[in-house]
Formats: structure tokens, C-alpha cells, sequence
């Protein structure tokens, strides 16, 4: 059984006991234990369900490649899945639950695919529940859904907050182990900026542990030596529980940082997201144990040799009274030491190779008793939910069993990888190294910067460095490089000399035994997450799937929330060997950020709630709030819809809205139109590029209504100019179209016309503009005083600068309605108090806001296209029978060569014209007219689609518009629109300006 | 007249690791031209009583300043109830010259940001590198905040200057808030 020991515990404080339950039930650990250690102490050595065949699964590692001791934490508000029990650091009232079992875990039905396995061979899924068609929908993927997964989804809000953080630096560090501190003062010394990742809660990494000398001393003790005089470097900044997620060009490197996790009851956020820019990236990110791959090698108790000396030393655990080593390198023999040292029995280590001498390791084990069998392996592990021996084999044999060993702990090593995905993620390159057996990075194929020199340099074991030498020589090295790099004279320290056991070399063992038959090969796993055996490999490769990606795919060896830190190396050297090249001509899938998982929150940062996304308001925004507003996004903006009175429909405020504007007095908040200032001495010239029409010869004083096209001939926008003098004009935009009309001028005038004398600014929120429009308006304006406002003073598409009631103004005798109509401009800070006193002056007049729906009836009545409506970025003027407002005169505008092109001059585009239900019904918008027949696809042809559709209560009857095939050759014509409600509406072409079509109203 | 209101009504707040406060209406006059020529330095120094910031500065003094903003616009500010007078005297100065001076005092809301953990805070929100060594009194830059456009810059007490558009004041007041917030510090600076 797996249990505390009753001293030691490097990381343990003994005097802070911790409660914490699993699966319900409270157990005890202490402060420092991770959730892992704790468990194992308690003797939880099952602690989840395969993904596949729902195998049992015990803890394999001790920290952030843990394939197996994935749990839910937390409860409502605070839950999350799929969390490492060896990253999670013990906190007192933790709770957590095991993963994809039912209905325990203890007692799981879904095991029952485990006997089932030779008939869930790689891509079973695929081959499965590919046919019949029908069946994938409705019953495999809703059961497969069910089956699979890991955690479950959190249902509840996230209680917790998350930000992000961008920091600068001249040098970043990336692991806190000796070779990240070694290097982070060998940069510092040079007086850069230093920040230094440990994505653990410790420094030092595993040099404590695996131990060695530093300049004669221990190197833990080193390891606070440095520590202590980094943090007293000014320029140094320390951050622990912080991972360096993902290195991206221009230096650029996500960190991770969990504030809050370990300390629930702490207030502020619970990660950040450091969003880094540093001038140098050292990848101090150490090495990853490789399993071994023997059959059974997924039964809980089976564990890396180095995760089980770090719970021993760490965290004063034993994982097993009796541990089996096996292993095909020295590194190994420390977990048998380290155990012989806690007074645990190790029966016999287990070493694949057969070496000519004993290097010092192995003399040292010797000494100490321990029985070692050299070129012997494991055939199999006996056991079920948990080890109870192993039957030995020779390596180079078939599995013949020589002898069975009984012990509760199997402690493996396959050799040591590199950890070189941060160095892969910005396009750093690897070497195969056939010493270790591993991929290291290409320190000449380093990831690049804009000015073609590398940017990320590897150290230490990270760099596959393993004596302590070599690894703090290489830090040294690099450290001194990087601050070079970031534009410093390296100081004058000397490297520090590290010493270190000589081990013998490893020897590369990719399954074990060697000549393993099938039934050995279909229990040996490579991937335990996502139950991928060796067998399932090399049937991908008789299947054809020879390239790794696809190999990883159809078996999805390396998939889900490890990303194959335990199995990719193994998996494809299984692969390679199936398909009998050498490992580095099958290369290795890629290695994509995140390190590990990082949380959606962080991801999101700051923005939730209130701040999920910018609402932009406009100056009156909180009266509309107070007096009702039923609001509507408008891009960022919010604009009232209509302003429904209490015990009132929206539908029927629409209407009472509609209706008073043209029989009393309306007032609409206009201010989120674009305003656009435009001044120079080629206003003129530049506006007539922009606009289709002709801009230059309005006379200061008037308006003109234009309209934009993109170089592609479509229209992207359409608004009234004003010109203000003889090199100023003011272009309004619609609502959405402000900034992107701002860019679009801002573009060309710095692209293509940088020598025309023009200058833009955009100035919509300046102002707060007020549509007053209806019969009474001119009355309103009269209230105020201040301006003449007369017909005779100001005409229709004529502006006036003047004050009304006091406000300094400016107003456009302007219509979208077709009713009198002013629109009035004054300051946005005192928009609210002009409002104001148009309402009292308008309360015997009839007057009400009105929102934007009555506007879109009020102007659909009059026939004026809407920007987004008639239009969708297919649309041209001409479509819209917009033809007076091509200027014929001009020599060239955006949009005017493309009118030409053979589909745009096509007659059979089809054209705006109105549509009227046979019987007063309202359209359904977007709705298509069908024609007879069908097209090449078999579907129904089509002739036309309604682009906007309104019950006019001022008609009395549904109202629309609609482009239609030759609609404007067909008037009176009856075409038939079916909806998505089972009726058909049958409607009339007409023309699209329904109301006052002589435009008496508006010009009065 | 008092009708003139800034967009939140001076709202402040100081629950955090920072003082979040909405200053009052300022003069703000955009200045586009070449930053180079006679009449646009004239313009602008004559405006604020102040001399041209170098590129990415800002020379303020009380309520006046000239703020760079690009290599072919400056932020001219002066006292709000100047604005209409200012605009005027450089209209004078600039004559014919090629150049935009346009009043924008309305369509922005300004915050300061003070305490402690103010340059936490805009490292949060803005990419901008504010270690004290990189950022001083007296720079401006011209970035976004979270997902709005905004720029700052920051006063000899250690105060930064935010602008923003007036219709994302709230988001603007309403994202300081959640960057200051208790128990945020970060301690990089």
C-alpha cells in the first residue's frame, strides 16, 4: 500500500495539516503536499477511468505530464475539470471527484470495453459508426458523446475574476530549476531586466531531489544561495506558479500564472496572463521521463522512477512498501537508493541493458544490497486495480517468464526527453541524438526574430544536458548570451562548477521485451489518457497511415490535455520502427501551445460582466434607460428600438411611435451617425473619388445625400455631406459605418493620394445630434428661438450655424422620413440638456422619442434604402435604381470601373422595387420568391428576395422592399414568397415609395 | 452656462489597489498639419504656451498641453471653457497653411489614475511597456485599453491621463475599476 513515512518531506510542512476530500470522502494531508502526494499518503493509488476502455488508472507521474490523476475540483462557481492532481498544490477544504466512470470508480461498466478491446482496434470509431449514414447523427454521436470525455463541463458561472498582464523585459527566463536560475544571474549580472518563470511553486526543479554538488556544496543549498542573491538584484523579478505557455514571434510569451489557486480564501483575481515581450527567451524547461512499454504497463502502481523518489523525498510518501526498478539507464538506480534510503524494500531492479563495467551508480546500489538483473526486462505486470508483481523476462527474448517478483510499485524509465516545446512553437528545429535517445533542439535552427537572429536560446537539460556540468555550464553560457543579445556587456562571474555521478550510457528501449508477440504488445500502453497500445501503432502503420500527424490522429496517441508528454517519443518509434525507417525521418507531431492547459478565463482576461464587451453610449443613453428604452445593439452602440410605455407592447410603441411622427412631433437620438470632417485644399477632388456622386460642386451651405462603393464596385456606406466651407466638408456615415468609413478615407489619403492636400478627423462623438422631425417640427425649433428656421431661411439640404434656446448649434434641414425634419448638432456634453428642452417644448406639441424601428418604417415608407438592409455587400447602386447618383460627369471614382465589368452590368441583376401583399399581410423579411423550376443542384429556382419588410400603421397594411428579377420591367406583377411558417404570401410588385411620393412633406 | 456635463459626472471610485477618478471637461483641440512647418508649431505652441513634444511626449502644464499623437497630429489641450477662443487664434495663425485644428473636447472622457498600483493597472489593460525606466512623467502613447482606443499619459506626481471616446466612458471607468480591484497587485514594477 502507498502511505506516509514518518519523517522527511522536503516540501511538507507537518505543522500545517490540510483536510481535503476525493470522491466524498475527507481525508488529511499537510501544507506543501500536491493532491497527488496527498492521495498516494492516503493510499488512493486508483484514481481515474481510462478514456477509452475505462481502465483503471493510478498515478504515473509527479508533475505537469501526469496523464492519469485528471480530477474535477471545486464545487458551484468554482468547478473545474480535468485538473492534475500533481500540479495541484493541497489547500485546506479541498474537494475533488474522479473522471469518466459510472456508476463508481471502484466499479465502472464501461470497463466492460477493456474485454472488448480486440474488437476497439486504432480508428475503431471511424470504421464503426460510419455507416448507415443516418445513424451517426442521431444515435452513434449522442451515445459516443455520452461514453467519452473526461471531466464534465462546469454548469455553474464562474465565481473567480482573471486579468491579463503585459510585461517587458530584456531577458526572459522560462524554469526555475538550477539551470533557470544559473542562467537568470549569469544574464542579470550584465544589469538587463530579468524575469524568471517556475511554473511549480519551488525553484531548484529536480536538482534537489536527483542532488549533486555545486562547487562542493549540495546543490539545494545552492540552489537558495542563488535564489537569495537573485532576489536581492533589482533587476530580477521571481515568479513562482507562473508557466511559460507559448513562445510566438517578436519575442512575444504567454505566462500562466495561477494566483489563487492554492489560496481559494485570497482575494483578487485567480490567474493572470502575462502577455510578455522579451528582447531574449531562455527555455530552462528541464526534462520529461519516458515510460517503458511492457505489458500491463497501465496498472496503477506502475509509475516513473523519478516520480516515485520525488514523492518519497519531496513529500514523504511511499508509493509501495516494495518497488521494482526497471529501467535501460543509471538515472534510474536513484529511485532505488532513494527508496533504499527511506527504509522501503526494492526486490530488484530490472535493467535492460548489458553494460561491460558498473559505472558508480550502479557500484553504489550494489553496495547498498540491492539484487540488479542486467538485461532482464519486465513481461508483465501482474495485478489488476493495482500491482502485486511483475513476471521477469529477458530483454532480448520473446516474454518467456523466468521468474515472478511480488512487490506493489513498478518504477519505470525509458530515458529522458528534452522538454523542447517552447523552443518548437516559434519554429525552433531538433536534432536526433542517438546517445540519449532523444530529440534536442538544433541549437543552429534557433526560432528568429526580424532581424534573422535567434531570439530563443535552450539551457540545460532542456538542451539535453544531463550531468550537472554540462548542465550548469550550458546555463552559464546561455545566460551570458542572452544578456549579449538583449544589447548588455555580459558581467565578469565566473560558470559554476558542477559535479555529478558518471553514468553509463543509456540504452534505447522502445518495447519491452524486444520480441514481445501480439498479446504482450496489445497490453503494453503508450498513451494511458487515451488508451493507445503499441499494437494500435503498428496497425496504423499497416493501415497506410505512415506520416506521424495522420498516425496520431487516427490513433489519437498524443491527444486530449497531455499532448503526449509521456507517449509522443515512444509512439513514434513504434512508428518508425513499423514502418522500418530511423526516428528522425518520422520527426515528431507538432508542438503547439499551450504547454499545458491553460484556463478559458485567463484566456479571457478581464473581460466578463460588465466589461465583457464595450457598450458605447450615447449622451442621452440614460434617459432613454429611464424613460424605458427598449434597446437594440448597433455595432457598440445600444440604441432605443422604440420606448414602450408601461402595459405597452414593443410592437405597439413601434406603431404609436410611427404614427405621431408623421402627424405631430418625433425626436430621435441621431448621434451615433458618423460625422467625418474633411479639410483641404483637395477636399473636393478627394471626396469625389469617394463618393459615386459629384461632392466638389456643393455650395458651402448645402447638403448633398452620397454614396460610397468599394473598389469592387459594391456599397459599403451612404450618409449626407455638408460642405462647411470652400475646403471643408462634413461627411455623415451610418451608425457602424463611422470608423470603418474613417479608415477607408484615412487608407487611401496615406496609400494612394499621400501628395492631396486633405486632412480627416473623426468627430462624431462631438456632438449629440437630434433628429426633430414631424408637422410640428418647425414650431418646436420656433420655441426655442434663437435661429430662423423658416422655409425661406433654411431650405431643405440646406445647415445653418446658429443657437437654439441658448445651445450653440448647427442644423441640417435634412429628411430620412419624409416629413419636415431638422437634425440638430450640439455638444455631446450638453446633448442631454438640449433633449431636455426640446421635450418641454415639444409637450404641447404632440412630441414623443421615437426609436430606431419607427425610423426604419418612416424611411421604408418613403423608399430610402438602409445600409445593411437593401444592401449585404453584393449590392450595387444600380441594383437600387440609385442611377442618378452615378455622376457621369466624373473621370473616375472608387467603384466606377467595376460597374463596368460584364456581371455588374448584367440586366438581370436583380432590382429594388416594393412589394405589397395581396392582402395586407406583412412579409416575411429575407423571404425569397420562387420561379418555375429548378436549378443545376435540384433546388427551386429563385427570383428575387425581400431585403426589408414593415407593418406601416400609417398605411394601415405590410409594407416591403425586395430585389427581384427585372422587378422595375414587372409592375404589378404578382410574385409568390413562401416562409418559414408554412404559409405563402402572395405579393405585388410596386414602386418602393409608398408614401408621398411627390415629396410635398418633407419640403415645407 | 453649466448645461456642459462630462460623460459620467466626475464619478469616482477607490476601493482598490488604485484611485479611479473621471476628470472634468477639458479643452481638447486635435491639430493635424506638418508637425514641421511654421505655422502648425506656431499654432499649437501659441495655443498652450508650451513648446512641441518630441515624438511620443507630452508637455502639459496645469490645464494646457500639446500631446503627440502621430508623426502629423498633436493634442492640443487648454482650459475647456477656452476652447471655442483658442480655436479661433490658431485658425488666425495657420492662415492658408495645409492643417486641420478641430475641437474634440466633447467627444472624450478623461480619467486619472493614481496610488500605488496605478501603472498595474495600465499594464493591465494597455500593451504598453510602463516599468518605470521606460515610462516617465511627461510620455504619452496612444494604444487601446482592453478593447477601446484610449491613450495616456503620465503627470510628474506619478498620475496617469486617460482619454477615451465619451461613449465608452462607462466601460472605461467601469475597466479601471475591475484592474484595481483588491488583492491585484501584481508587484512587476
Amino acid at each position: 500500500m502507498s502511505t506516509r513515512l514518518t519523517t522527511g518531506g522536503r516540501l511538507l510542512n507537518r505543522d500545517a495539516p490540510t483536510r481535503f476530500t476525493f470522491n466524498g470522502t475527507p481525508l488529511k494531508g499537510f501544507e506543501g503536499d500536491t493532491l497527488a502526494s496527498a492521495l498516494l499518503a492516503n493510499d488512493h493509488v486508483l484514481v481515474g477511468r481510462s478514456f477509452k476502455y475505462h481502465r483503471p488508472r493510478g498515478i504515473v507521474a509527479s508533475g505537469v505530464e501526469e496523464p492519469n490523476a485528471l480530477v474535477n475540483l471545486g464545487g458551484e462557481g468554482t468547478f473545474e475539470p480535468n485538473q492534475r492532481a500533481t500540479t495541484t498544490e493541497l489547500f485546506d477544504g479541498l474537494t475533488s471527484t474522479s473522471q469518466n466512470h459510472w456508476p463508481s470508480l471502484e466499479f465502472d461498466v464501461g470497463a466492460i470495453n477493456s474485454k472488448l478491446a480486440r474488437f476497439m482496434p486504432a480508428g475503431f470509431y471511424y470504421k464503426m459508426f460510419i455507416h448507415p449514414r443516418p445513424l451517426w447523427k442521431h444515435v452513434y454521436e449522442p451515445f459516443i458523446r455520452h461514453a467519452a470525455g473526461l471531466g464534465q463541463a462546469p454548469k455553474g458561472r464562474d465565481a473567480d475574476t482573471y486579468e491579463h498582464f503585459h510585461a517587458f523585459c530584456d531577458v526572459l527566463v522560462v524554469g526555475g530549476g538550477i539551470a533557470g536560475l544559473t542562467a537568470a544571474r549569469a544574464a542579470a549580472v550584465s544589469g538587463a531586466d530579468v524575469l524568471v518563470l517556475e511554473q511549480t511553486a519551488h525553484w531548484g526543479g529536480r536538482a534537489p531531489v536527483d542532488g549533486g554538488t555545486v562547487n562542493g556544496a549540495p546543490v539545494d543549498k545552492v540552489v537558495d544561495e542563488l535564489l537569495s542573491e537573485l532576489s536581492d538584484m533589482e533587476n530580477v523579478t521571481l515568479r513562482t506558479r507562473t508557466m511559460g505557455a507559448g513562445v510566438y514571434d517578436h519575442g512575444y510569451v504567454l505566462g500562466y500564472e495561477r494566483l489563487r489557486d492554492h489560496a481559494p480564501a485570497a482575494q483578487g483575481p485567480r490567474h493572470r496572463l502575462w502577455r510578455i515581450r522579451a528582447k531574449h527567451v531562455i527555455t530552462a524547461t528541464g526534462a520529461l521521463e519516458r515510460p517503458l512499454s511492457f505489458a500491463g504497463n497501465d496498472i496503477p502502481g506502475v509509475m516513473l522512477a523519478s516520480a516515485v523518489r520525488d514523492y518519497v523525498i519531496n513529500f514523504s510518501v511511499s508509493p509501495g512498501d516494495r518497488t521494482v526498478v526497471v529501467t535501460n539507464n543509471d538515472d534510474a538506480y536513484r529511485t532505488a537508493l532513494a527508496m533504499k534510503q527511506a527504509g522501503l524494500s526494492v526486490p530488484v531492479i530490472l535493467d535492460a541493458r548489458v553494460p561491460p563495467a558498473d559505472s558508480p551508480l550502479m557500484a553504489e546500489v550494489k553496495e547498498a544490497g540491492i539484487r540488479v538483473l542486467m538485461g532482464h526486462g519486465v513481461a508483465r505486470v501482474l495485478g489488476g486495480k493495482r500491482v502485486t508483481g511483475v513476471a521477469v523476462c529477458a530483454q532480448a527474448g520473446e516474454g518467456a517468464v523466468l521468474e515472478e517478483i511480488a512487490c506493489d510499485t513498478v518504477a519505470m524509465s525509458g530515458g529522458w526527453s528534452p522538454v523542447v516545446h517552447l523552443w518548437s512553437h516559434c519554429g525552433g528545429k531538433l536534432l536526433w541524438d542517438n546517445d540519449f535517445a532523444m530529440f534536442r533542439p538544433d541549437v543552429d535552427k534557433a526560432p528568429t526574430g526580424a532581424d534573422g537572429r535567434a531570439f530563443v536560446s535552450p539551457a540545460g537539460s532542456a538542451n539535453g544536458h544531463f550531468g550537472l556540468a554540462e548542465i550548469l555550464g550550458d546555463a552559464h553560457a546561455k545566460g551570458r548570451a542572452a544578456a549579449r543579445a538583449a544589447g548588455f556587456e555580459p558581467g565578469k562571474v565566473k560558470a559554476p562548477d558542477g559535479e555529478s555521478p558518471t553514468e553509463a550510457p543509456m540504452a534505447p528501449v522502445w518495447l519491452m521485451p524486444q520480441g514481445a508477440g501480439i498479446a504482450l504488445r496489445s497490453k503494453a500502453w503508450l498513451d494511458y489518457q487515451n488508451d493507445v497500445k503499441v499494437s494500435d501503432v503498428q496497425l496504423a502503420a499497416q493501415e497506410g497511415f505512415e506520416s506521424v500527424e495522420h498516425a496520431k490522429r487516427y490513433t489519437t496517441l498524443g491527444m486530449a490535455t497531455d499532448q503526449g508528454k509521456l507517449s509522443n517519443i515512444n509512439g513514434l518509434a513504434i512508428l518508425s520502427d513499423a514502418l522500418d525507417q530511423p526516428i528522425p525521418q518520422t520527426g515528431t507531431t507538432t508542438f503547439r501551445p499551450p504547454y499545458t492547459p491553460i484556463s478559458m478565463g485567463a484566456i479571457g482576461g478581464e473581460a466578463r460582466g460588465e466589461v465583457f464587451q464595450p457598450i458605447r453610449r450615447t449622451p442621452m443613453h440614460d434617459w432613454h434607460a429611464e424613460n424605458g428604452a427598449d434597446f437594440e445593439p448597433v455595432g457598440q452602440w445600444r440604441r432605443p428600438y422604440a420606448y414602450p410605455r408601461s402595459g405597452e407592447s414593443v410592437h405597439d410603441a413601434v406603431m404609436r411611435e410611427t404614427r405621431n411622427v408623421r402627424e405631430n412631433l418625433g425626436l430621435l437620438d441621431a448621434s451615433t451617425l458618423g460625422k467625418i470632417v474633411v479639410k483641404g485644399a483637395d477636399a473636393g477632388r478627394f471626396l469625389d473619388m469617394l463618393y459615386t456622386n459629384m461632392m466638389s460642386t456643393l455650395k458651402p451651405g448645402k447638403c448633398r445625400y452620397g454614396l460610397m462603393c468599394g473598389e469592387n464596385g459594391f456599397l459599403i456606406d451612404d450618409g449626407v455631406v455638408a460642405r462647411i466651407d470652400d475646403d471643408t466638408f462634413l461627411c455623415h456615415t451610418t451608425t457602424g459605418g463611422a470608423e470603418r468609413i474613417h479608415g477607408h478615407m484615412e487608407e487611401w489619403l496615406q496609400t494612394e493620394w499621400w501628395d492631396w492636400k486633405v486632412h480627416v478627423a473623426n468627430v462624431t462623438e462631438q456632438y449629440a445630434q437630434v433628429a426633430v422631425v414631424g408637422p410640428n417640427a418647425r414650431k418646436a425649433l420656433e420655441a426655442l428661438g434663437g435661429l430662423d428656421v423658416s422655409r425661406e431661411a433654411l431650405g431643405f439640404m440646406e445647415w445653418v450655424d446658429g443657437t437654439l434656446g441658448g445651445f450653440a448649434c448647427r442644423v441640417y434641414r435634412i429628411s430620412f422620413s419624409g416629413e419636415l425634419s431638422y437634425e440638430i448638432a450640439v455638444r455631446a456634453s450638453e446633448g442631454q440638456a438640449f433633449w431636455d428642452a426640446l421635450m418641454v417644448v415639444g409637450d404641447t406639441l404632440g412630441v414623443m422619442p421615437y426609436g430606431t424601428e419607427a425610423l426604419h418604417i418612416l424611411r421604408a415608407e418613403k423608399g430610402f434604402i438602409m445600409i445593411g438592409d437593401e444592401t449585404d455587400g453584393t449590392v450595387i447602386p444600380q441594383d437600387l435604381g440609385l442611377h442618378w447618383a452615378l455622376s457621369k460627369k466624373k473621370d473616375d471614382y472608387l467603384g466606377k470601373r467595376a460597374h463596368l465589368r460584364s456581371h455588374m452590368a448584367d440586366p438581370t441583376r436583380w432590382k429594388l422595387v416594393g412589394l405589397e401583399t395581396t392582402d395586407g399581410a406583412t412579409l416575411p423579411d429575407g423571404a425569397y420568391a420562387v420561379a418555375d423550376g429548378v436549378n443545376e443542384n435540384g433546388q427551386r429556382n429563385m427570383q428575387g428576395r425581400v431585403t426589408s419588410s414593415y407593418h406601416s400603421p400609417n398605411l394601415n397594411k405590410g409594407i416591403a422592399m425586395g430585389l427581384v428579377l427585372n422587378g422595375p420591367d414587372r409592375m404589378g406583377e404578382e410574385i409568390a414568397f413562401p416562409g418559414t411558417d408554412g404559409k405563402t404570401y402572395a405579393a405585388r410588385i410596386v414602386s418602393a415609395v409608398f408614401y408621398d411620393p411627390e415629396g410635398k412633406k418633407q419640403d415645407v | 452656462m453649466s448645461k456642459a456635463v462630462s460623460a459620467l459626472n466626475g464619478a469616482t471610485w477607490s476601493d482598490g489597489i488604485a484611485t479611479v477618478t473621471e476628470a472634468p471637461l477639458q479643452g481638447m483641440i486635435t491639430l493635424r498639419g506638418d508637425l514641421t512647418s511654421r505655422a502648425v508649431i506656431k499654432a499649437a505652441t501659441g495655443a498652450a504656451g508650451l513648446k512641441m513634444p518630441a515624438q511620443g511626449m507630452a508637455g502639459c502644464e496645469g490645464e494646457r498641453g500639446i500631446c503627440w499623437m502621430s508623426p502629423d497630429e498633436v493634442l492640443v489641450l487648454c482650459a475647456y471653457g477656452d476652447v471655442t477662443g483658442t480655436l479661433e487664434k490658431m485658425h488666425k495663425v495657420l492662415g492658408d497653411a495645409h492643417a486641420l485644428a478641430v475641437d474634440v473636447s466633447d467627444a472624450r472622457a478623461m480619467f486619472r489614475v493614481a496610488g500605488k498600483g496605478a501603472r498595474d493597472v495600465m499594464a493591465k489593460l494597455a500593451p504598453v511597456d510602463v516599468r518605470p525606466a521606460a515610462f516617465e512623467a511627461g510620455m504619452f502613447r496612444r494604444t487601446r485599453m482592453a478593447q477601446v482606443p484610449a491613450a495616456f499619459w503620465m503627470r510628474e506626481d506619478g498620475t496617469f491621463h486617460v482619454i477615451c471616446f465619451r461613449s465608452n466612458a462607462q466601460y472605461m471607468f467601469d475597466l479601471l475599476k475591475v484592474a484595481a480591484q483588491t488583492g491585484s497587485g501584481v508587484g512587476y514594477f
